[in-house]
């Protein structure tokens, strides 16, 4: 099935020629890192996590996101997202894929990665992170594979295949709830502990995923003509306006519980993100940024006359996959670190070296999703001939 | 009629059961189903036999003064860059209100204000980063020392994140390449592991006091087994008011503070 990848026309193999360039770019960058090590990235003593391991919180939400389209199609027979589900788990496959790159680049020791496994630690939610992503990106690809398989020949898909995919509906909750307990369990990090923050991960990827997963259809049909049907981005638009609002409100529960307290340690990250602290306000543009383009993007989406264009419905989803990204991928993680322990305030931002190893990481992973899509697509086409 | 005595019996009976159960409870206190104690900072016996533990007493430390410092961080290599982003200390001084932010009280003197404080690994009992490390390249010790197994750690930073006391560095680079004077007395590291106090586990082995506490020369630092009620640190920990940084977090550090 993997061949049909290599038949494409000129506009399919520059893409590819783009993507390998900035993994190639990625990968140099990634030799300098290995070489003088992660003095090369933003990251110091203070902020010690950076993009990458944000890139990876946001990844998560993208992976999890699938189950947006599993669960209706296979729990509730949606029949509209019939072409949709299978991209919604090869979209889960190039972003746990993505994930564990971003993971493996992140650390200082990537060649002892294995003691992960070799001396597993159950106490550390890291050791059931790692679990949980493996598994699920194991359950999509077999999934996925196994469909789109059966339909090439024309046959229906094997029985045994039904309890893999109920299996992965509950294991996308599981992959997000395990990545928010990575940072809801750290006692001295205040912006990280809260309860909510499991939730709200779920509720954001859950806005993010759909949105991306209606930019993509969206590109399909533009590039390749296949079109999943506007009953399934219709149906996901309606997705992605409850996932925000929910996410949107647990913002504004963290905002009350803080600000309305007083207490100063629960304050001082929301008020470093969102107003600055003691003089730094690096962030707040961002995260500004972040709240207008996700509620107009909702906002959009409720307005029947403009959620009907298709430039309005792909404005609308990039507004808020951008809006989620930066929550999630900016604030959430560089703000848990500001101030530090002893209260003192340390900005970041990255590095050359460091965002050309994130390019290629996203370049890595988004080939991926071409190489699968352009599987899908031609598999989609020969059987409909 | 028949009914309504069964009833009534019934009634009595679930009583029965439940005062039963209440004295049972009372009686047998594996019954008590809440054990739990309440204050973070309470008394609760540490398992091991030993658990070592230091008390600072900051009135004696002199302002300026880094011997303690400098002797820790040249006895175990720890290298110096000259910048705050590849920092690697193990013991270092930091103002009063930075080592204590949760115990900072409104209309301070002048002095405390603008007194040091030293900061280290306070070696806790109920450490998060030995919790959250995935390959147990930190851990707990018998003796209560929180150690660093430098060949097992995986460089992820997971533990400087659960640090709530920034105790923990990290090397981002070749720490060989800043050693000014290299000592033979404990291994250096390489390249992308994280590192800390080790409570001088170097030096307790010989029979030896940790290096900062042999050297103050103001005997600010006192050093012992917090699990015997004789050693001199909980003689002083009895004669004293002390303090624990960020107490209210339930790590119970083993680094006690006289303010």
């Amino acid at each position: 099935m993997i061949e049909k990848a290599l038949k494409g026309n000129r506009s399919y193999w520059s893409w590819i020629g783009f993507l390998v360039l900035v993994i190639v770019s990625g990968i140099l960058a990634y030799g300098r890192q290995r070489w003088f090590g992660l003095t090369v990235t933003g990251m110091g003593r203070d902020v010690s996590w950076g993009i990458y391991i944000a890139q990876f919180t946001f990844l998560v939400g993208v992976a999890a996101s699938a189950v947006m389209v599993v669960l209706p199609y296979y729990l509730h027979h949606q029949k509209e997202f019939a072409k949709t589900v299978i991209i919604g788990e090869f979209m889960a496959v190039s972003a746990t894929l993505m994930c564990l790159l971003f993971i493996l680049a992140d650390m200082g020791r990537p060649d002892r990665v294995l003691n992960v496994l070799l001396f597993p630690s159950p106490h550390s939610m890291v050791f059931w992170d790692v679990t949980v992503l493996n598994g699920y990106l194991v359950l999509n690809l077999v999934s996925a594979w196994t469909v789109l398989g059966a339909e090439r020949k024309g046959v229906p898909a094997p029985a045994w295949i039904k309890p893999v995919i109920y299996l992965s509906i509950p294991w996308a909750f599981s992959i997000h709830t395990v990545t928010a307990f990575l940072y809801a369990g750290q006692p001295g990090r205040h912006l990280w502990l809260t309860a909510v923050l499991a939730p709200r991960f779920l509720a954001s990827a859950f806005a993010a995923g759909t949105a991306l997963l209606i930019l993509v259809s969206l590109i399909l049909k533009k590039t390749t003509g296949f079109d999943t049907g506007k009953e399934a981005r219709e149906k996901l638009v309606v997705l992605m306006i409850y996932a925000g609002l929910a996410n949107f409100f647990l913002i504004g529960t963290e905002f009350f519980t803080a600000f309305y307290s007083n207490v100063p340690a629960h304050r001082h990250t929301l008020q470093y993100l969102y107003f600055g602290l003691e003089g730094h306000s690096q962030l707040v543009p961002f995260m500004w940024f972040s709240l207008v383009c996700g509620l107009g993007a909702l906002g959009v989406l409720m307005t029947p006359k403009l959620k009907q264009s298709t430039l309005w419905l792909a404005a609308a989803s990039a507004a808020m996959v951008l809006s989620i990204w930066i929550d999630k991928g900016v604030g959430l993680i560089i703000g848990g670190f500001v101030p530090s322990p002893l209260e003192e305030i340390v900005e970041y931002s990255p590095t050359v070296t460091e965002i050309s190893i994130t390019l290629g990481i996203w370049a890595i992973g988004i080939l991926l999703l071409t190489l699968l899509l352009k599987v899908f697509v031609a598999v989609k086409r020969e059987h409909a001939q | 009629m028949m009914n309504e005595q069964r009833r009534e019996f019934i009634r009595k009976a679930g009583f029965g059961v439940l005062a039963g159960l209440g004295v049972a409870a009372g009686i047998v206190p594996g019954y008590s189903l809440e054990k739990t104690v309440l204050p973070a900072w309470d008394e609760k016996p540490v398992a091991g036999k030993i658990r070592w533990g230091m008390l600072i007493d900051t009135r004696k430390c002199k302002e300026g003064c880094q011997q303690c410092v400098a002797v820790c961080h040249h006895e175990h290599n720890v290298p110096d860059f000259g910048n705050r982003k590849d920092e690697v200390k193990w013991i270092w001084k930091s103002p009063y209100e930075k080592v204590f932010p949760t115990a900072t009280q409104q209309f301070k003197s002048k002095e405390l204000s603008e007194r040091s404080c030293l900061a280290l690994c306070n070696h806790c009992a109920e450490s998060p980063c030995t919790r959250a490390c995935p390959t147990e390249a930190t851990f707990k010790r018998w003796d209560g020392i929180v150690a660093m197994d430098y060949h097992r750690c995986i460089g992820c930073r997971f533990c400087m994140a659960a640090c709530p006391y920034g105790s923990r560095s990290f090397n981002w680079q070749d720490p060989r390449t800043a050693i000014k004077e290299a000592s033979t007395s404990y291994p250096t590291r390489e390249q992308g592991v994280v590192e800390k106090c080790n409570f001088c586990s170097d030096r307790l082995v010989k029979g030896l006091q940790p290096a900062c506490v042999e050297t103050c020369p103001e005997h600010a630092l006192t050093f012992g087994d917090l699990n015997d009620p004789k050693s001199d640190i909980r003689m002083l920990l009895e004669t004293n008011t002390t303090m624990q940084r960020k107490p209210e977090l339930g790590t119970k550090p083993s680094v006690f503070y006289i303010i």
